[in-house]
């Protein structure tokens, strides 16, 4: 069994502790939103994980241009950890933001443009691990998969600019405003540490997971090649 | 909701939406864990049938009929022939 380097084991127990901090700084430290109540501490964790779940994204879109151009398999590996991790991360998002829709607009869901782009988002990648599962030659399913993640990765700023583009009643707490917007607030200075702090504790989150699922990839690889070798 | 005057006790929400955020994340880091577990006895395992099948490819290539390219062999299985 191959160890885990000091570097990772180092970067699990720092994103552990990071992740507490920032749930202390959303729960406690960040004073109580005296429109919306409790509901709002949601905010942190749903930003922080769509911030690292998007750039997952466009970061995998990024290795499948890499891999087409080098045709090295380590680049599909990268994408694949890339794409797994955001599309955990965007499920969150997507449940949190639910749980907070039901007591700000009276309903668990809605299709506005902003939800509706964040669910096609992640049916996208979900049928793209469905595409993968399907193909058994691992340079064709590679080339298959950075061709998807290519095309699918244009959905990620779709949904991100989707409540600045569209007529919607998610709001723009962050760099804008949105007449139609239900549910927005004004963000005081202690919410601003507990709101960027989280986006640093997911940033890192983020990284640590990829790392780990990046050696789960190589480790795959590794057993596919034996099995291989042993049939042959 | 937004017109009332007193805050609304919406913590239940936000305890949902907590549980649910650690629950999914938990999920996941088990996920590599067991993944990784059973990759790792799966590659133990094929090792050990790989020992076998090595072993069994290098025996021929000792073999004076088959000896080609080891040059120590040579002289021997020349010898060998001769008598």
């Amino acid at each position: 069994m191959q160890s885990k380097p000091i570097a990772l084991k180092i970067l699990d127990v720092v994103s552990i502790i990071v992740l507490g901090i920032s749930t202390y700084l959303a729960l406690v430290f960040a004073p109580k939103e005296l429109v919306m109540g409790d509901v709002q501490r949601v905010f942190y964790f749903h930003i922080g994980t769509a911030w690292t779940a998007l750039l997952g994204f466009i970061l995998a879109a990024v290795f499948s241009v890499i891999f087409l151009i080098t045709k090295n398999l380590k680049w599909d590996r990268l994408q694949v950890a890339a794409i797994e991790v955001s599309l955990v991360f965007f499920l969150i998002t997507i449940v949190l933001g639910s749980i907070w829709a039901r007591p700000a607009w009276n309903t668990w869901w809605t299709w506005d443009p902003r939800l509706t782009t964040a669910a096609v988002t992640e049916l996208i990648y979900i049928a793209y691990f469905m595409l993968r599962q399907g193909i058994d030659e691992p340079e064709k399913r590679a080339r298959f998969g950075a061709v998807y993640a290519l095309v699918g990765g244009i959905s990620a700023p779709i949904t991100f600019f989707a409540i600045r583009l569209f007529r919607t009643i998610h709001p723009v707490v962050i760099g804008g405003s949105n007449a139609a917007a239900q549910g927005g607030f004004n963000m005081t200075p202690d919410m601003l540490v507990a709101f960027f702090f989280a986006l640093f504790a997911f940033t890192l989150v983020f990284v640590d997971l990829f790392w780990n699922r990046l050696r789960l990839g190589d480790l795959q690889d590794k057993v596919e090649q034996l099995k291989l070798k042993v049939t042959m | 909701m937004f017109f009332q005057e007193a805050t609304p006790d919406t913590s239940g929400y936000m305890i949902a939406g907590y549980a649910i955020a650690f629950i999914v994340m938990a999920i996941y880091v088990a996920s590599i864990y067991l993944r990784n577990r059973n990759l790792n006895r799966d590659r133990s395992m094929l090792e050990e049938l790989d020992k076998p099948a090595r072993v069994e490819v290098r025996q021929p290539k000792k073999s004076p009929a088959k000896s080609t390219g080891n040059k120590s062999a040579k002289p021997v299985t020349k010898k060998s022939r001769k008598k």
